[in-house]
């Protein structure tokens, strides 16, 4: 009874990373590797209980460390594999991340970001915004970065982040915060099987006969091959640019543009209501992917708006991809709460005002 | 005694009526090994392999190289394999054997990396009983980075970082990893062999065979440490590192299996192994 209910694509109320958890059976996972830590233990939790009863494989490793490698492994024998963390446990899985990206092997790696740095808080943040997008641990690289904005999101990406991990051969992330991971929405899941899994001619199964042994390595000892490993890794990220996505609400008409992602973009949306209550015509873009960015869009809305606004959890860290786009045309400014701290959408429009109102004093 | 399998050397058995009688098995490239004269990680890898090919498992074994002198074992090894993250090598051989659990997987790593940065996925491989087989090169030393003191790295023995001699006082004894690992109930099999003489080899190459029969019927992590020798970070002739380990190393490190399964009517695990 209650597997026939999970094959049906009715709506439910679930927690953003228990969602996320059953989209991830759903997407047939081979295996999970993971460990317990706040604000996304649930994911875990939820993937101990219900794999058992279905399909793949669930390990709680030792350490963020040993489930990443075990990531490097699986993924490298050819599974589709995932794990998730939240901030301190994604740093420590930086080294594995760059040795996977370097190997170009596809997985998932869900950060459910509270706020730091440090130990920090448990409360929500998007302060791991530069270690997603930036690379994060040593040398040239980069993950494909989903920001989902709802607990519908937090199940649709875990498809889409699969489909261009494999696509492309690189670890992809899922960048959330703990409120997306911890509160309840409507949600109506992807459906199972419906992710087909790719060849890997690649993975280390056992070298029959026919073929050369494969190998799955990061080390390119002689420079030369090193920097060439490096040119096939940007014309990949190149490719990944295609794969750019963004929503736009009310850009159409707006004199004035905000800039949000994941649950900041939440909180904007209702800035624009309220702004447009008032009179003053605000838009929003909402990238979807943080990598690749959306910077062309941004330029081209640098042109019709007096001035954007990045608003985020954290000190100001997508603010400088804005401002990168834009070439400045237009002024960028910042907006935002830290250390798990949330700003409401008064805040973000009280500023919008401040901002207006200066503007104005100057004309 | 003649060989039936065929060489991947360019050298006809039959060559002026010459007979076959030692050749490099296939499951070793035709890559000669980079490692410096005397040191016992290319028998190692030789044993190693020539177990593979007697068990005809060279298409169900995935091996995964560490960081390291053995760093490139990928390329002389004629197997699939992964290179992993220094330390890294028995979380990396768990996600391989995970899901690909009738594969034969084994992990070959050195002392620094299993021993001292990798200390926490080598107790919690084996004591969740993963069933690979975790090879253990221990030659007190890290080679690869030019000599430094090894977590396993003899009491007074002179590195490149302890140039006056391992002082315990500042920084402990030598890990006896292997006896440590015994007491795990994930731990089938472990023991402790080398590679300086003919009758060593032998030894571990039955270590090696009885390491995959394990494996094969499920029985959790078998642990074969080889004590070795480091000719070049020793500062020593190979010859004079090979009386070094019989001197200094098999005292430290005594030679035999510290657990070895009861059904074999062996005496119980081995707790003395000091």
């Amino acid at each position: 009874m209650e597997e026939k209910k999970n094959n049906l694509n009715e709506a439910r109320l679930m927690k953003g990373n228990e969602a996320l958890a059953e989209a991830a059976i759903r997407a047939d996972i081979d295996a999970y590797f993971g460990y317990p830590i706040t604000p996304q233990s649930e994911i875990l939790e939820y993937l101990e209980r219900e794999i058992p009863k279905r399909h793949g494989l669930v390990l709680q490793a030792e350490s963020e460390i040993a489930s990443i490698n075990m990531i490097y492994g699986a993924a490298g024998a050819g599974a589709r594999v995932m794990t998730s963390s939240s901030g301190p446990g994604i740093s420590l899985m930086q080294e594995g991340l760059s040795y996977i990206a370097s190997a170009q092997l596809p997985c998932l790696v869900v950060n459910v970001v509270r706020g730091g740095p440090g130990l920090g808080t448990i409360q929500p943040s998007q302060g791991d915004y530069f270690q997603a997008v930036k690379g994060g641990g040593h040398g040239d690289y980069h993950l494909i970065v989903l920001a989902p904005a709802s607990v519908q999101e937090m199940a649709d990406f875990v498809f889409d982040a699969f489909r261009l991990a494999e696509k492309y051969r690189n670890p992809a992330m899922i960048l959330t915060d703990g409120a997306l991971g911890q509160m309840m929405e409507k949600v109506i899941l992807p459906k199972e099987g419906s992710l087909k899994k790719i060849a890997t001619p690649w993975a280390t199964t056992g070298k029959p006969k026919e073929r050369d042994h494969n190998i799955i390595t990061s080390l390119f000892i002689k420079p030369e091959e090193m920097e060439e490993v490096n040119h096939q890794l940007q014309e990949k990220y190149k490719k990944v640019q295609s794969e750019v996505r963004f929503e736009e609400i009310q850009t159409k008409d707006a004199e004035i543009l905000l800039v949000a992602f994941g649950l900041s973009s939440r909180i904007c949306q209702k800035t624009v209501d309220l702004g447009r209550e008032k009179g003053i015509k605000i838009g929003l873009l909402r990238p979807i992917t943080l990598y690749p960015y959306p910077y062309k869009r941004l330029n081209e809305l640098a042109d019709q708006v007096d001035f954007m606004m990045s608003v985020e959890m954290n000190a100001g860290q997508m603010v400088e991809d804005v401002r990168l786009a834009v070439e400045g045309k237009v002024p960028v400014y910042f907006t935002g709460r830290m250390g798990g701290m949330i700003p409401s959408p008064e805040d973000v429009l009280h500023e919008i005002e401040t901002i207006m109102d200066k503007q104005s004093v100057q004309v | 005694m003649s060989l039936e399998r065929p060489s991947t050397l360019d050298f006809p058995p039959d060559a002026e009526g010459m007979e076959m009688v030692y050749c490099r098995p296939e499951t070793l490239t035709d890559v000669p090994f980079h490692y410096c004269p005397g040191c016992g990680h290319s028998v190692v890898h030789r044993v190693l392999m020539e177990v593979v090919e007697e068990l005809g498992i060279q298409d169900k074994i995935i091996g995964v190289a560490p960081v390291g002198c053995s760093v490139f074992a990928y390329n002389y090894m004629n197997i699939d394999m992964q290179e992993a993250a220094h330390g890294r090598a028995s979380a990396v051989a768990t996600g391989i054997k995970r899901v690909l659990p009738d594969r034969y997987v084994f992990s070959y790593q050195g002392d620094g990396d299993l021993a001292a940065i990798g200390t926490a996925e080598t107790i919690h491989t084996v004591n969740r009983g993963e069933n690979i087989l975790m090879v253990f090169i221990n030659n007190g030393i890290y080679g690869m980075t030019g000599g430094q003191m090894a977590p396993t790295s003899l009491i007074g023995q002179v590195t490149t970082t302890s140039p006056y001699g391992r002082d315990v006082k500042s920084v402990g004894h030598p890990i006896k990893i292997a006896d440590l690992l015994i007491q795990l109930p994930g731990a089938y099999y472990v023991t402790r062999q080398a590679v300086h003489d003919p009758n060593a080899v032998r030894k571990l190459k039955k270590a090696f065979l009885k390491s995959f029969q394990y494996q094969k019927e499920g029985k959790g992590t078998c642990f074969v440490e080889v004590v070795s020798n480091c000719p070049s970070g020793w500062k020593m002739t190979p010859v004079e590192s090979i009386k070094y380990l019989e001197e200094q190393m098999f005292p430290s490190y005594p030679l035999g299996d510290l657990k070895k399964p009861a059904s074999l009517g062996e005496a119980e695990p081995r707790r003395d192994g000091v």
